[in-house]
């Protein structure tokens, strides 16, 4: 009936199901490395099994069943009396069948890798491995370094978890929007390093943005009252929805300014744009939400000309009270410069503390624009001393040259 | 249960005048009472500074010994707190209020054989 199940369609499953899968487990035994191998285990046996009777109604389940039994297995087979205890305690879990209970322990394993005592770059990779199902080498590839090397990475920071007596539990009220905000770094930094990654192959990190929206939705859906997991899934949406139009047919970088937007994705900014005003109402803003609103604000533009910059500076200023940045002062010197001219902006950039290429791009543009060529060219070359990507590099070195009088 | 060591650090050199130092150690005092009245009391104590130490290795047939700390740095251990703990935040929550009392940083590092009990 069903016997042509394909092993890309057991790899999707594997994708959608690896991190439910492991969550439910490590509930069970109480230790990451075991559930892991447990539902690896079950996956194993669903690749010999399925092609022949097909993809079970419920494949969490069936995953989570197996994995289970595997675990009992495994136990009986050390056969000693420590693990004889973990037996009978395995046997009496009971599987959650609500959809609900599962996405508890999911809840449960993010607050896990997420967890401020880890390094955040071991954060990241914990949860594209836990919570995605990114394999080792797919986890490995996004962030360039070599498989051994995230290999590492993952089993030391595994052995902190254990060693250290790092939960596996959703922090209490009081807590919880501290350590929430390192859950949403997470995922805005897999979505950052997908989006404006300084090297890599464009396939991996294409895949990280879809991966950093997929966890953002799943948060959206364990947490529906937190306003701010609202507002990072309409910031990465709103981002992502001008994907097609930040690069031209030869991969060079476009401005917001020259982007077609025709090219816009209207579906993603029609679900942005609603995810903003639903979070707004609630009255609770925050840095994710200010930034959606920010994005919405361009999105809603017809064109560049038409951008509400006074609307888009309050926003700045906002944002400034709540999460005060180098960066975030950068950007809102840009917005000056559209209201106020590029010599106000000028004046701004002395009191951003930045040395990134972006602060040098700025300068470089707004005196580009006062016909300050001289000193433009300059600044173009200190921003293309600091960055590797190559689209930017690329189109700082467009700029540079087509200044008037520099060859 | 499990078991944490808390380590302060101390700047080294002379430390703070009486009248900054008093206040701190009424408060170290009033926070192990805490912490032994909430059962998580293991051990506790404060050392001299580093000028005072003394490491010893096994050279072979020999003894080397050379005076002074083990690691040369501008911070060392002052003191430290044994805790136990349900988990890594339970012992966070100790030395969060540790770091405050004493404005110092401190290391938490879990215990290999942790549960004693």
């Amino acid at each position: 009936m069903k016997a042509t199940v394909t092993s890309s369609q057991i790899d999707r499953v594997f994708r959608a199901e690896y991190g439910r899968a492991v969550a439910v487990l490590v509930r069970a035994l109480g230790d990451i490395d075991a559930a892991e191998e447990a539902v690896q285990g079950a996956f194993a046996v669903a690749v010999e099994h399925w092609p022949a009777r097909g993809i079970p109604p419920r494949p969490a389940g069936w995953i989570i069943t197996t994995a289970r039994r595997l675990a009992i297995d495994r136990l009986r087979r050390e056969a000693t009396k420590e693990r004889h205890a973990q037996v009978l305690l395995l046997q009496a879990f009971e599987e959650p069948r609500e959809e609900q209970a599962m996405g508890d322990d999911q809840l449960r394993l993010f607050f896990t890798c997420c967890h401020p005592a880890l390094d955040p770059a071991a954060q990241v990779a914990l949860t594209l491995r836990l919570l995605g199902g990114l394999t080792t080498a797919e986890v490995a590839r996004a962030f360039l370094v070599s498989e051994p090397t995230m290999a590492q990475r993952l089993v030391r920071s595994k052995g902190k978890i254990r060693a250290a007596g790092i939960p596996y539990r959703v922090p209490a009220a009081q807590e919880l929007s501290a350590r929430l905000g390192s859950v949403l770094a997470v995922v805005y930094l897999i979505f950052n390093e997908g989006h404006t990654a300084s090297s890599g192959e464009v396939l991996a990190r294409d895949e990280l943005c879809a991966e950093a929206m997929r966890l953002s939705r799943l948060l959206v859906d364990l947490l529906p009252y937190e306003p701010e997991v609202q507002g990072l899934l309409a910031l990465l949406l709103l981002v992502e929805s001008r994907r097609a139009a930040r690069t031209s047919a030869d991969g060079a970088l476009v401005l917001l300014a020259d982007q077609d937007r025709a090219l816009w994705d209207r579906r993603l900014i029609a679900e942005g744009h609603s995810l903003v005003r639903a979070c707004l109402r609630l009255n609770r803003p925050g840095p994710y939400q200010i930034q959606a609103a920010i994005q919405a604000v361009h999105t809603d533009a017809p064109s560049v000309q038409a951008t509400d910059w006074a609307q888009v500076l309050q926003l700045y200023d906002q944002l400034m009270a709540v999460a005060p940045s180098a960066v975030v002062a950068l950007n809102r010197a840009v917005v000056v410069g559209e209201l106020e001219g590029p010599a106000r902006a000028l004046e701004l950039l002395d009191f951003v503390s930045l040395d990134g290429h972006l602060l040098h791009a700025v300068r470089a543009d707004l005196l580009r624009r006062l016909g300050r060529h001289l000193e433009a060219a300059t600044a173009y070359q200190a921003a293309l001393d600091r960055t590797q990507n190559a689209a930017e590099r690329e189109f700082l070195r467009q700029r540079r040259d087509s200044l008037p009088g520099i060859v | 249960m499990k078991q944490y060591l808390l380590n302060i650090y101390q700047p080294d050199g002379n430390p703070p005048p009486p009248e900054v130092l008093e206040p701190i150690m009424r408060a170290l005092e009033a926070l192990n009472a805490e912490i032994q009245a909430a059962g998580a009391w293991v051990f506790a104590g404060g050392l001299h500074p580093p000028s005072t130490s003394t490491v010893v290795r096994s050279g072979g047939q020999e003894m080397l010994m050379t005076d002074g700390p083990y690691i040369e740095g501008k911070e060392h251990i002052g003191g430290f707190t044994v805790i136990q703990a349900p988990d890594l935040d339970a012992a966070l929550e100790w030395a969060r209020k540790l770091a405050r009392v004493t404005t110092l940083p401190i290391e938490v590092r879990p215990f290999a054989f942790g549960s004693f009990e």
